[in-house]
């Protein structure tokens, strides 16, 4: 049992948890992972690790509630209660070093793992330029801790409720085409954005790195369910990445096996809700 | 009841187990148990415990079941197999104890595995047999990987008074035996009976600790442990390496019976995690990992499960009985045929695009090597493809164990008799060692490194 330290609302779908772990915080670095399960009919949970405290134990991790084990955590999950299993860090860290000028962007939940990668190019003696975006601001978080690492931040959103107006790779583009030296670029994301940043990026011949969340079981490189294709080749996302080279990535493969199970997703999640429902009414009544 | 034959074991009808993830095998009972036993010659050489990894004194615990000392029974067996009711059920005995059994020269070779589970599910049912735990030497070792091997490693460890403690990555202790085999064949909470056994000697489990990842092996060292065993087995899936192999539906056998095993896919949506599986099943290779697949398969719905094999029957490298199950159970076999391609339909596999083969000259294994026929090309509709050709090292403790010398396929390099790698105080064994082998074999290794292992503390003093 892995006891939830805190939990906050960032927005109206994504939840902030510190989690009690000290070992895996004493080892945690940017760009890693844990795997999450909530009780002991749960699913192993991919999550990103957005922070880490060695000192008091804690990883933080950040949760868009999409399907039914995320909408349940978020429901049913709270400060001073536990989940069952907590196992990280896994896959390999980015590699973390003074580079020059980096653009980091991040798309949506993308944002949460962006932001320690972002910290750390900016500790080691980067000038860190970021553009976030979300479909809208409800959406949109971190602006603040970004804006206090980054040496200039764009925000976006579709709608243009908050930020500019326009997808995130707009910025992108218009910084790569003045001319400005980059020296490599981080975008992390939903499979779309990563795949037309990558697009823009090899038009400019910029190193990118992307991070790639396809669906995982174990997450140690025991059954294959990850496998993404990098430059022709079959790569193990949790053991061989999950960062990888953005230019050589198959997005369109990483799209489709993303979609597979979207049929049983949205039947557990249709059951659970249909479930809560009766629980509040029982209540209620 | 004849001398000449087994007593048969009663199992599930095939039309019914079909739908179903019980066991097929129903176990003895105390009299079917005693008859099979009263089959035992009770050879003074007795050349059964010669051909068993962990030297079960068998003829002793088949005369106890003779005289109705079930109790004394399980006990001679668990003085050396901490994991009898596993061993009962999944050991090839055939290959094994049974195969030298000097009642098989002319009959039948006495049930020994049967018998072996027998005692096993009857100390379940009564009274457990716990043995003892030697006086504490105060000496601490770390076993990284809770299968068979680290399972038995930590037992004779604990044994002989030292703390012991298993650092395991998944959720659960047991390894392939609670990820790999299925329910069917070795029931999840036989597993977990044996394992709380472990547990009950003070053998501690830390499980969601991956190792290389959260410590390095030399960091465990430097952190109090005054020896470390590697039981980390073979748990990467390997491919083909054909077109299509990405394509939605093609799953490596040990993401088809992980989601199945360990994650109870099987009782989606009730558990969380899903699996899918069409109509045609088609499962690639012939060890037990592929008869287990095609067997899981038909129980998940599929209407037809065909295995796919590139050598002849001879070949199949399962177990007899499997096949035999496998083949009760309906499954199809398509033999002398390779896939070289799969055929995909809206990003999900449709089929496989196969080629047949015939066995030329042969090659290091001493099997007939297989040869393509040129121009046989031929496809097989397939909604489900499970590729189940074998596991390779799990690589995150070999990868991140500097100076740990490693064999070309990536295996840790290590002394067959005490299981010593080039590390000072880390030692090795079972499938991270061998390759993927068998329950037995890995138990096998992990009792003679934890015999090392007592060796290496006390010398060191
Ligand atoms: C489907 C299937 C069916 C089989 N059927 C049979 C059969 O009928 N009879 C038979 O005798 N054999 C059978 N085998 C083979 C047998 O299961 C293996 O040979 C045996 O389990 C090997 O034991 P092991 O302890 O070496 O490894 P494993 O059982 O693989 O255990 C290794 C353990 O180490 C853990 N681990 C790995 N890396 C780390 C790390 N870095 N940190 C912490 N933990 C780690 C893994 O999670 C795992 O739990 C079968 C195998 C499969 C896959
Ligand atoms: S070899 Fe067969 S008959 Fe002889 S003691 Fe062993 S089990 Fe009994
Ligand atoms: S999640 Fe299983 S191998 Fe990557």
């Amino acid at each position: 049992m892995y006891t939830i330290l805190s939990k906050m609302t960032l927005s109206s779908q994504i939840r902030e948890y510190v989690i009690e772990a000290p070992e895996v915080a004493r080892a945690a670095k940017p760009g890693q992972f844990i795997v999450l399960r909530l009780h002991e009919r749960g699913e192993r949970i991919p999550l990103t690790i957005v922070d880490a405290d060695p000192q008091a134990g804690g990883v933080t991790i950040v949760v868009q509630e999409v399907g039914k084990s995320t909408r349940e955590m978020g429901d049913h999950f709270h400060a001073g209660g536990s989940v069952l299993d907590f196992a990280g860090p896994l896959g390999v860290p980015s590699e973390i070093e003074n580079y020059g000028t980096v653009i980091c962007v991040g798309g949506g939940l993308g944002i949460a793992p962006l932001y320690p990668i972002a910290r750390g190019l900016k500790k080691a003696g980067n000038t860190v330029i970021g553009i976030i975006g979300a479909r809208s601001k409800d959406l949109l978080f971190y602006i603040d801790r970004m804006d206090a690492i980054c040496d200039e931040l764009h925000v976006m959103t579709d709608d243009g409720s908050t930020g500019r107006k326009g997808f995130t790779v707009d910025p992108l583009r218009e910084i790569l085409s003045s001319r400005r030296k980059i020296d490599r670029v981080w975008a992390i994301g939903p499979a779309i954005m990563m795949k037309v940043c990558a697009e823009v990026t090899r038009e400019f011949d910029v190193p990118t790195v992307v991070s790639l969340n396809s669906i995982m079981i174990d997450g140690t490189g025991m059954c294959g369910g990850c496998r993404v294709e990098v430059g022709g080749e079959a790569k193990f996302a949790c053991v061989d990445g999950p960062e990888f080279d953005a230019h050589k990535v198959n997005f369109d493969l990483l799209m489709s096996r993303q979609s597979f199970y979207h049929e049983e997703e949205r039947c557990a999640l249709d059951r659970y809700l249909a479930a809560e429902k009766e629980k509040e009414q029982r209540e209620d009544r | 009841m004849s001398r000449e034959k087994q007593v048969p074991m009663r199992q599930q009808d095939s039309d019914i187990r079909i739908h179903n993830f019980d066991e097929v095998p129903l176990g003895y009972t105390e009299e079917e148990a005693i008859l099979e036993a009263e089959r035992c010659l009770q050879c003074p050489n007795a050349p059964c415990g010669e051909g068993c990894p962990v030297q079960i004194d068998i003829p002793r615990f088949i005369d106890h079941i003779k005289n109705r000392r079930f109790a004394e029974a399980i006990a001679t067996i668990k003085e050396e197999n901490t994991l009898p009711a596993v061993c009962g059920r999944v050991c090839p005995q055939e290959n094994q104890c049974q195969v030298v059994c000097t009642l098989g020269k002319r009959l039948e070779p006495v049930a020994i595995g049967k018998l072996e589970r027998f005692c096993a599910d009857w100390e379940a049912e009564h009274e457990r047999y716990c043995p003892e735990v030697g006086k504490e030497t105060g000496y601490r070792v770390a076993v990284i990987g809770a299968g068979p091997a680290g399972l038995t490693a930590a037992g004779d460890l604990r044994k002989l008074g030292h703390e012991v403690t298993i650092f395991e990555l998944l959720h659960v202790a047991g390894g392939v035996l609670m990820y790999g085999i299925p329910e069917f064949r070795l029931p999840k909470e036989v597993v977990k009976r044996e394992i709380s056994a472990l547990e009950e000697m003070g053998v501690k489990i830390e499980v969601n600790k991956v190792i290389g990842q959260i410590y390095t092996v030399d960091e465990l060292l430097e952190n109090g442990y005054n020896a470390v065993f590697i039981g980390t087995g073979a748990g990467l899936p390997r491919f083909l390496g054909v077109p299509g192999e990405n394509l939605n539906g093609v799953y490596s056998a040990n993401e088809f019976l992980t989601r199945t095993n360990l994650m109870r896919a099987f009782r989606f949506p009730e558990y969380d995690t899903p699996i899918k599986v069409g109509k045609c099943v088609i499962t690639v290779g012939g060890g037990n990992v592929a008869m287990d697949s095609a067997r899981t398969a038909l129980r998940l719905g599929a209407k037809e499960s065909i295995i796919v094999y590139r050598r002849s029957e001879q070949e199949l490298p399962a177990r007899r009985e499997e096949v035999e199950h496998a083949k009760e159970e309906g499954i199809k076999f398509q033999l002398l045929t390779n896939p070289i391609r799969f055929i995909g339909k809206d990003g999900a596999v449709a089929g496989a695009e196969c080629i047949r083969m015939e066995l030329g000259e042969p090659d290091e294994s001493g099997r007939r090597r297989p040869v393509p026929i040129s121009g046989s090309e031929f496809t097989i509709k397939a909604d489900t493809v499970v590729v189940a050709i074998g596991n390779g090292p799990h690589p995150l403790v070999p990868r991140t164990t500097k100076g740990l010398k490693l064999s070309q396929h990536g295996n840790i390099v290590a002394d067959p008799k005490t299981g010593q790698t080039s590390k000072e105080g880390i030692f090795a064994g079972g499938d991270i060692v061998t390759g993927a082998a068998t329950v037995i074999e890995a138990m096998g290794a992990g009792k003679r490194a934890a015999a090392a292992i007592d060796r290496y503390l006390k010398e060191k003093k």
